[in-house]
């Protein structure tokens, strides 16, 4: 409705003729000033971090003059440093989280929107209920786990990406099974009731059927928690220990952090070249994050 | 009728469509799960054996019906929404339940540096950190021997026997090994360490205590050339009967108390001690007596006044942009939008680390080009660095707000507001009589959950200041933006001594604050209907 009026009123303005220039800006050009201000204040941090890549001195006082010089050293240096290797390990890291989580909230989301069987409501509101604690704030119970576990299966156990990998998977139908499940509600039974007449396995209907429907949301649940594990910190840093086996958020702070001879371009064009792929993601999930947040998945 | 049924019979449909799927049953699928549950069993085996053999009932046990509920589940017939649900819960119930669960139970003992371990371990500790050469003991002629990466001992006994033996397993006859001219050249098993190879570990060889037997008041057999051994024997002694300690020396007895160490009569203890629980200990020591709870309210106030402003700055930003750009005759709404939302999209770890950077007293951007050289402590001054940590996470959160006021704004119903523009309501009267309260009943769960999201936000903390600037004489390194799970953090790994019950039970204290602000939350949304 709101729209409809602005947009016959829009329609009467330009029949008419144009607004004088001084009700242009009380009613318009104003939000432009603030807009271009806004905007100055979203990307100077963005714009500063860029040129301090993009400088060869490195120190965070060279830094300071925007764009002074354009040079790739920094970039090409990362390659005789760890920064590939803690790449690589993000890549896999949230890689395999991501598939884990889908193939799991997939199957869990699919149990409970079309079986009815005993324990399926008091599983659901224990799921709700444990939603509501994040994972993050048992992270000395975590440690300690890990160094138990490290006693029995040293490849689960403390500074171990695969460990890494199956510490977030526990997270997984917490954040995101409910999300799926709602989905999985959507889509018509009358579709598998016809599959099953037809002779269909469980397992055929949901491989075959259910999952081809539900593809768009398998990936958006997929993007979102390879972009949650990606940002992970806390967790991150408590179980790995070498710098082999950091993930980017591990080893780029260990860089930041560096008082002493911090190496900052080193560090900006770590951050650089890392944020690129995320932003892109971003676009592409916008309206996805802002809904999903809804529905209880946060943004780590 | 019936025969006619009985000739004829319609042919059922069955046969024909169930090509369209193919045969059931022992297909490739089933070859697949045969396969995966395969390997879980090995994988699960080999682990009960390891576990038996460390002696960790804990993971024997949860092993044990572990392998039991998946075999059961994919193998029967009955239990077909197990066979989806049971990976997800397997990870769910040990990587987030059971360490919920944990951190309760450890927030009630003393687990930390000092309380690592059982009892008995620390008793076997304590015997061979103290331990000294036995007076008139001999000298033995020995060698350095290796299996794998463990070091061990083999000694020529006073009789010419020669005794294998490593720091886990007693001294045992090895009746096979090879002798000549009193040194030993060959130990069937092992393998016999040359000069070079002592001095290359030399420190794990003159560390090594082989235990002359199962009892460790028997004392053990230490090298410190790698060529001769002697027999050393604790200066304490522990009787398993009393259970108590003796100083063979001062004939001091100490004796276990209920925090898990051996205490003397006259106070003196000895280290390390072992876990015990200790009742409300640590809860107590959080509010009240202890070195961090002088600080515990502070932290906990400002925690809440953090997330409280935190939301209250990115919403207001946040709303206020959505009603500026709420205008269709803005040109390039599209482009201010997605160049708005730029510091959401960008990975917030590296925005604190960035922000780090700029706010830095001598060298930042901030100070030496934006305030033209100013030497303004951003970070190292208390109120300032508040004031940072709220300045940086407004510009990592108003996007999302502004995003979701965007949202609320369009799903305003236009009538109201036209009407009372017709009654001559003033914008600034439209706004804070119905816009301001139709967007904040439609944002309320999220504005939560945010309170939720900055009660907890680690990063920005950490990153950021890292706590601080410290406490000058808190023991634990903690400081003036400090929130409760960053001081959690530094209670657990980064104090002089890790204390993990501590830790653990200032985590339980935010697990009640989350849990009650969730509920606050979640009530509002329709999520329980869904079920």
């Amino acid at each position: 409705m709101a729209s409809d009026v602005a947009t016959v009123r829009g329609q009467q303005t330009t029949l008419e003729h144009k607004p004088p220039r001084s009700r242009w800006w009380r009613e318009v050009g104003w939000r432009h000033v603030i807009g271009v201000v806004a905007i100055a204040y979203c990307l100077l941090p963005l714009l500063y971090i860029l040129s301090a890549s993009l400088n060869p001195g490195g120190s965070l006082t060279g830094s300071n003059q925007l764009f002074k010089t354009i040079d790739f050293t920094n970039y090409s240096d990362l390659g005789s440093t760890d920064f590939s290797t803690w790449a690589v390990n993000s890549l896999i890291v949230a890689s395999v989280t991501a598939v884990g989580t889908v193939l799991m909230c997939a199957s869990a989301a699919y149990a409970f929107s079309r079986f009815r069987f005993t324990g399926r409501r008091a599983t659901l509101t224990g799921l709700l209920l444990v939603q509501m604690f994040p994972q993050t704030l048992a992270f000395v119970a975590i440690f300690l786990l890990l160094l138990s576990i490290g006693d029995v299966f040293p490849v689960l156990g403390l500074n171990s990406r695969l460990a890494l990998i199956a510490v977030y998977l526990g997270a997984a139908l917490g954040t995101n099974a409910f999300l799926m499940y709602g989905f999985f509600n959507t889509i018509p039974r009358e579709l598998d009731e016809a599959a099953k007449i037809d002779g269909a396995t469980h397992a055929q209907i949901f491989v075959t059927i259910i999952l081809r429907l539900v593809a768009p949301i398998l990936a958006v649940v997929g993007l979102l928690s390879f972009i949650a594990t990606y940002g992970e910190f806390v967790i991150a840093r408590v179980v790995l220990q070498t710098p082999e086996n950091f993930t980017l958020a591990v080893g780029l702070y260990n860089w930041a952090a560096d008082e002493r001879n911090a190496p900052w371009g080193l560090f900006a064009a770590g951050a650089v070249i890392a944020s690129v792929p995320i932003i892109v993601l971003f676009q592409f999930l916008q309206r996805y994050i802002v809904g999903g947040l809804t529905s209880g998945s946060v943004k780590g | 009728m019936t025969r006619t049924d009985v000739d004829t019979p319609t042919p059922s449909p069955a046969p024909r469509e169930r090509r369209r799927f193919g045969s059931s049953g022992l297909g490739l699928g089933f070859v697949i799960k045969l396969v995966l549950v395969a390997l879980v069993d090995a994988l699960g085996v080999y682990g009960l054996l390891a576990a038996y053999a460390v002696g960790h009932w804990g993971i024997i046990t949860t092993l044990a019906i572990g392998l039991v509920v998946v075999n059961w589940v994919y193998f029967s017939r009955k239990a077909i929404p197990a066979k989806y649900l049971v990976p997800g819960l397997a990870f769910l119930l040990v990587y987030q339940l059971f360490v919920m669960l944990y951190t309760g139970y450890v927030s009630f003992t003393n687990y930390g540096d000092g309380h690592n371990s059982t009892k008995s371990d620390a008793i076997s500790a304590i015997l061979l950190q103290n331990d000294r050469r036995v007076e008139g003991s001999p000298t033995l002629p020995m060698a350095v021997v290796q299996k794998g990466d463990e070091l061990g001992f083999a000694v020529i006994e006073e009789d010419g026997q020669v005794w294998v033996g490593t720091a886990d397993q007693p001294l045992e006859a090895a009746p096979d090994a090879v002798v000549q001219d009193g040194r030993i050249t060959e130990v069937p098993g092992w393998d016999v360490l040359s000069y070079a190879q002592v001095i290359e570990r030399q420190a794990d060889v003159l560390e090594l205590r082989v235990p002359v037997s199962d009892d460790p008041n028997q004392g053990a057999v230490r090298t410190q050339n790698g060529t001769s051994a002697f027999a050393s024997r604790s200066i304490y002694t522990y009787d398993a009967d009393a259970d108590t300690m003796t100083n063979t020396d001062t004939g001091a007895v100490y004796r276990p108390n209920d925090q898990g160490v051996f205490v003397s009569d006259d106070g003196a203890q000895l280290t390390p001690g072992w876990r015990v629980a200790v009742g409300f200990d640590n809860y107590v020591a959080m509010v009240t007596g202890s070195d961090l709870s002088a600080y515990f309210f502070q932290v906990l106030a400002w925690t809440f006044a953090f997330a409280i402003l935190s939301v209250g700055t990115t919403f207001a930003l946040g709303l206020f942009l959505a009603v500026v750009f709420n205008d269709e005759r803005i040109k390039g709404r599209r482009a201010y939008r997605s160049l708005l939302i730029l510091p959401y999209a960008f990975p917030g770890f590296l925005a604190a680390l960035v922000w780090r950077g700029m706010l830095n007293q001598k060298f930042g951007f901030i100070n030496e080009a934006l305030l033209g050289g100013a030497n303004i402590p951003w970070l190292s001054d208390p109120w300032l660095a508040k004031l940072s940590v709220i300045g940086v996470n407004l510009w990592l959160g108003f996007p999302y707000m502004f995003l979701v006021a965007t949202g609320a704004l369009q799903g305003l119903p236009g009538d109201v507001m036209e009407s009372a523009r017709m009654d001559g309501a003033s914008p600034a009267r439209i706004f804070r009589s119905i816009t301001l309260p139709l967007v904040l009943v439609a944002t309320a769960p999220l504005l939560i959950a945010s309170f939720a999201f900055n009660f907890n936000n680690f990063a920005l903390i950490y990153m950021l200041t890292g706590g601080g600037p410290n406490f000058p004489d808190a023991t634990v390194p903690i400081g003036a933006t400090d929130i409760l799970i960053t001081m959690v953090y530094a209670t657990a790994f980064e104090g002089g001594a890790r204390d993990y019950g501590l830790a653990s039970a200032m985590a339980i204290v935010i697990f009640i604050f989350v849990g009650v602000i969730s509920w606050a939350g979640f009530r509002r949304t329709r999520s329980l209907e869904e079920i």
